[in-house]
């Protein structure tokens, strides 16, 4: 025998406070933001007033100053006589290259990796978990160092090129790789933007880079009619060959127009002169995040994967539907979203490592900015916190784009 | 309704498995499994846990490999060469003990997704099939909903209508009811026995012997990996043979 009553409605007491289910969230909640904004007033009330006894200030003023010292390994226009400002955006364009080369590179090793970790090939799967264990389990720092230590004491210097019987010899005629690091032919557009420097050089890149944004446009046409005729007639085109050629045909035919050249580096003086220079620092920075953060997101893509039952691929199988459908319309779909989230924080941690590149003197916006700016102008307050929040505002910002991506390919389950 | 059902059995052979043997290491699951299924015979396959029943349906459309004897399908012959795989799947439909439906698509796309990238049929085409057969399950409404809204025996339907889809020729239903609770049993099996009726080649492993009894032409009861008996079901379950069978039923009908 139950019988229904209202809750008893006593009298607010102050125990109440804290033992009832209604208040109890809201009184701890009140008692955790007072003990921040104690927490942040005392801290702050620290720094100015410590601030004041050692008669600092903060100013801003020493950015448009010149720098005066010089950055091998830049982007944009710089000498020792522009301003700290522009030896820092300097600084975060190489941070930016840095970890833009590196995000994409250790993307494919970890998916490679991941996969193949999955092989039912003995030799194959083994030597990926080998790959993954040795490389996640030792500092990246030391990752670093060795592929520094590799590439300056192994290969060359630029003096072994040089004679009759030289020591070494370029590779296939066109690069050197020296241990002051890689020097690539450079391409150039000899007819239309020829001619006038560096900056139509880069117009043309634009134009290169819009006429591939139209072939993927072209493509994903492509695909999408190949989606409706198999929609309408249940048989779906091949499409390869035509992507294939929507892919390269413009691009190609928009050199060839252009008089696409390369030109190749060659040894003047005690250097190479010519073409695109690839630091030894950058190829070390670079190569060394790649596959230390591969390995962690081969481990993620693994256990993407795994996280799909084996019912699925089995009642796709009983289906009648063959092995590389099932990974692409059941697996893969199913298994993406458990490998985006983490593949965030591999993205951040890379961009974040990436200041590591002042260990084998990449300069990096932490070498610039938070190094020699920093110690030549003494302004350590203003320049780590303007680092912080430069790499504050690159790191949510790829959170978000990655976000976007995501919320794209979340499963709908309801 | 039994002796119309028992009419509709053919000469056909639609499965013949002889002298089948399949190991897990050296765990010997299967023992020379020898079987022979008619068109349009339901055959319900009994026995306690561990004992196999489950892995020989497995066999039988390849998901399973066996290790020894052969299995023909339809008279194709279950090799490891794919072709012949992919010909006994797309005419033998499956529906599992956790449905096993694609959580990312809607009914309606679960349903369709096989007849267009196996059977190369047009969208539309495939939509009406999907819904034809979602009738039949009797959750016409549910088409757009996603797996995870619906009910278990929602799911178990969609799953058999799903494998209707296929147009199979003969059905496997591994344990189907299992994971339900009475009362989604219940529907569930009303659309079995529908099935029935309409003369499909059905293979059952199943612990409803209420179904078995109603359904089936064949029970086959299987311990450690060998069939130990078969009958028709009113023999079976009134005048059992082996101890071990008489042990079992007495077991799960005693209560």
């Amino acid at each position: 025998m139950t019988i229904m009553t209202d809750p008893p409605k006593g009298a607010f007491r102050l125990s109440m406070l804290l033992n009832d289910t209604r208040y109890r969230s809201l009184t701890l909640q009140v008692i955790a933001a007072i003990v921040l904004a104690l927490a942040i007033f005392y801290l702050a009330n620290n720094v100015v007033s410590n601030l004041t006894r050692l008669g600092l200030n903060i100013n801003f003023a020493f950015l448009g100053a010149p720098a005066g010292y010089d950055i091998n390994q830049r982007l944009i226009e710089y000498t020792s006589q522009s301003t700290n400002l522009r030896a820092a955006f300097v600084g975060i364009l190489n941070t930016l290259l840095v970890a833009f080369l590196a995000c994409i590179m250790a993307t494919i090793f970890g998916v490679l990796a991941g996969v193949l970790r999955l092989s039912n090939n003995w030799l194959v799967s083994k030597l990926m978990a080998f790959y993954v264990e040795i490389f996640r389990n030792i500092p990246v720092l030391i990752w670093i160092l060795i592929i520094f230590g590799i590439m300056t004491v192994v290969l060359p210097g630029p003096r072994a090129f040089r004679g009759e019987d030289a020591e070494a010899s370029m590779f296939l005629g066109i690069s050197a790789f020296t241990n002051r690091g890689v020097y690539l032919p450079g391409p150039e557009f000899s007819r239309i933007f020829g001619e006038t420097g560096i900056l139509s050089a880069g117009i043309g890149w634009l134009v290169a880079l819009a006429v591939l944004v139209g072939s993927f446009f072209g493509a994903r046409t492509v695909n999408k009619r190949a989606t409706r005729i198999q929609e309408a007639t249940g048989v779906r085109p091949a499409t390869m060959l035509t992507n294939l050629a929507i892919w390269f045909l413009p691009i190609i035919a928009f050199f060839i127009i252009t008089g696409l050249s390369f030109e190749i580096p060659e040894l003047k003086g005690f250097n190479f002169k010519g073409g695109i220079k690839v630091g030894a620092p950058l190829i070390a920075i670079w190569f060394a995040l790649s596959i230390y953060t591969g390995a962690f997101i081969a481990e993620n893509v693994r256990a993407g994967i795994q996280a799909v039952s084996k019912g699925q691929t089995e009642a796709a199988g009983a289906l009648g539907i063959r092995p590389g459908r099932i990974m692409s319309l059941i697996v893969l779909p199913q298994a993406m979203r458990v490998i985006i989230p983490p593949l965030i924080s591999q993205y951040l941690n890379i961009t974040k490592n990436s200041s590591l590149a002042i260990l084998v003197g990449y300069a990096d916006v932490t070498a610039t900015l938070g190094g020699i700016t920093l110690n030549q102008t003494g302004r350590a307050i203003e320049c780590i916190v303007l680092l912080m929040l430069f790499y504050l505002i690159i790191s949510l910002s790829i959170s978000a784009v990655v976000n976007v991506y995501n919320n794209t390919i979340k499963l709908k389950e309801r | 309704m039994a002796e119309q059902a028992k009419m509709q059995v053919s000469d056909e052979v639609a499965i013949s498995i002889q002298n089948m043997n399949k190991w897990y290491g050296t765990f010997h699951v299967l023992r020379d499994i020898d079987l022979t299924v008619q068109r349009g015979e339901r055959i319900v396959i009994c026995g306690p846990s561990g004992s196999g029943k489950s892995t020989l349906i497995r066999c039988i459309n390849a998901l399973e490999e066996h290790q020894k004897g052969s299995i023909e399908v339809d008279g194709t012959l279950l090799s490891s060469d794919l072709k012949n795989i992919d010909k006994i799947r797309s005419e033998v439909g499956m529906c599992f003990q956790h449905f096993n439906l694609f959580p990312h698509l809607s009914i309606l796309e679960n349903l369709t997704l096989a007849p267009i990238w196996v059977r190369k049929t047009p969208k539309k085409e495939a939509e009406e099939l999907a819904m034809h057969y979602l009738e039949k399950v009797k959750i016409p409404d549910q088409a757009n909903k996603y797996p995870g809204q619906l009910s278990g025996g929602q799911q178990q339907r969609v799953a058999i209508a799903r494998s209707l889809c296929m147009q199979p020729r003969i059905m496997l239903f591994d344990e189907p009811t299992s994971a339900l609770d009475p009362e989604m049993i219940k529907e569930v099996l009303d659309t079995m026995i529908e099935l029935a009726e309409e003369g499909m080649t059905m293979l059952c492993d199943t612990h409803e012997m209420g179904f078995a009894r109603q359904v089936a032409n064949r029970v086959i009861f299987m311990d450690e990996g060998q069939i130990v008996e078969q009958n028709e079901p009113e023999e079976f379950f009134n005048n059992p043979q082996s101890p071990r069978t008489q042990l079992f039923l007495s077991q799960i009908l005693g209560h």
